[in-house]
């Protein structure tokens, strides 16, 4: 059973790579972007048939090392 | 007094770490991450380097490695514990020390002495620098940009745990004197109890004058104080 994860900074932390790439889009002629955000993107493979405990994995997952809490939120989706 | 290194794949300052601590006297045995025990010491030290390259954030592996037990062990039954560089990144990512440490501001690898103020000489790492003493230390970082959220500041201001701040050589802490950007110009913190210091800057590359300078040697001479 597959899972994507979206692993995003947190508003209130600065993002200057994000910022680089919106300071480039806008130097390529895209001038409609307003705001870029960086973020990392995982696909996990579970060994589980049961959703709802796979999602319990996935849960696990991010919170005890694919994000670090303090600075970063997550989301997942099953693909 | 003894002490071990934590050597992670990546680690690169920790022969640098030994030979400061021997030249104080301290009895150092390198001990490899894989390992479930601890030597018996009363100092542990998280080096510097890239552990494992810095993948999905740096520290983040490392401080999941088995020998991170034992020392988080060590840690809540008072041992001492010292994180520099990528050792202070572990520190926040085990949860020891709060915040975390971000890209720098201006996305570049920052490798130069900078001036820093001691703001708190009232810890074991710190006893022997005069309170607001302006040192020199070089730092060598990519990612060290301090970040906490605002109740976590207040909390560290109320609890003194701020032990070192970026400064200028006329001691102004400010935006131009913040070489990373990092909340409140922080550098170093410790935790509550003041036995475990996280730190940017490098204090072992700094203890022999013949190598630049000599401002480091205070951190470990408080230590065998």
């Amino acid at each position: 059973m597959k899972f994507e994860v979206f692993v995003t900074l947190k508003d209130e932390v600065l993002d200057p790579q994000g910022k680089a790439v919106e300071n480039a889009l806008n130097n390529i002629g895209l001038k409609s972007i307003k705001q870029v955000r960086q973020g990392k993107y995982f696909v996990l493979d579970i060994d589980e048939n049961d959703e709802n405990k796979a999602s319990e994995f996935v849960k696990a997952s991010c919170e005890k090392l694919l994000t670090n809490q303090t600075i970063e939120n997550y989301k997942f989706n099953k693909i | 007094m003894k002490a071990n290194v934590i050597v992670f794949p990546g680690s690169n300052c920790d022969r640098d770490v030994k030979v400061a601590l021997e030249k104080f006297q301290i009895q150092t045995t390198m001990v490899w991450h894989q390992e479930n025990t601890l030597p018996k010491a009363d100092l542990v030290v998280l080096p510097g380097g890239f552990s494992y390259g810095d993948y999905l954030r740096c520290g983040s592996m490392a401080s999941k490695s088995n020998i991170m037990k034992d020392v988080i062990k060590h840690a809540e039954n008072g041992g001492y514990l010292i994180g520099i560089c990528n050792g202070f990144q572990i520190l926040t990512e085990t949860n020891l020390l709060p915040g975390a440490l971000l890209r720098n501001k201006k996305l570049k690898f920052i490798c130069k002495y900078v001036n820093l103020i001691v703001e708190n000489n009232n810890t074991p790492f710190t006893s022997k620098y005069k309170k607001k003493e302006n040192i020199k230390i070089p730092i060598a970082h990519n990612e060290g940009n301090y970040f906490a959220d605002e109740k976590t500041l207040d909390e560290i201001q109320s609890n003194e745990q701020i032990v070192f701040k970026y400064c200028d050589e006329q001691s102004n802490i400010n935006e131009e004197s913040n070489p990373n950007g990092s909340c409140l110009n922080i550098a170093g913190i410790t935790n509550k109890n003041k036995n475990i210091i996280g730190m940017m800057p490098h204090p072992e590359r700094c203890v022999e004058e013949l190598l630049g300078g000599s401002h480091g040697s205070l951190i470990f001479q408080s230590l065998i104080n």
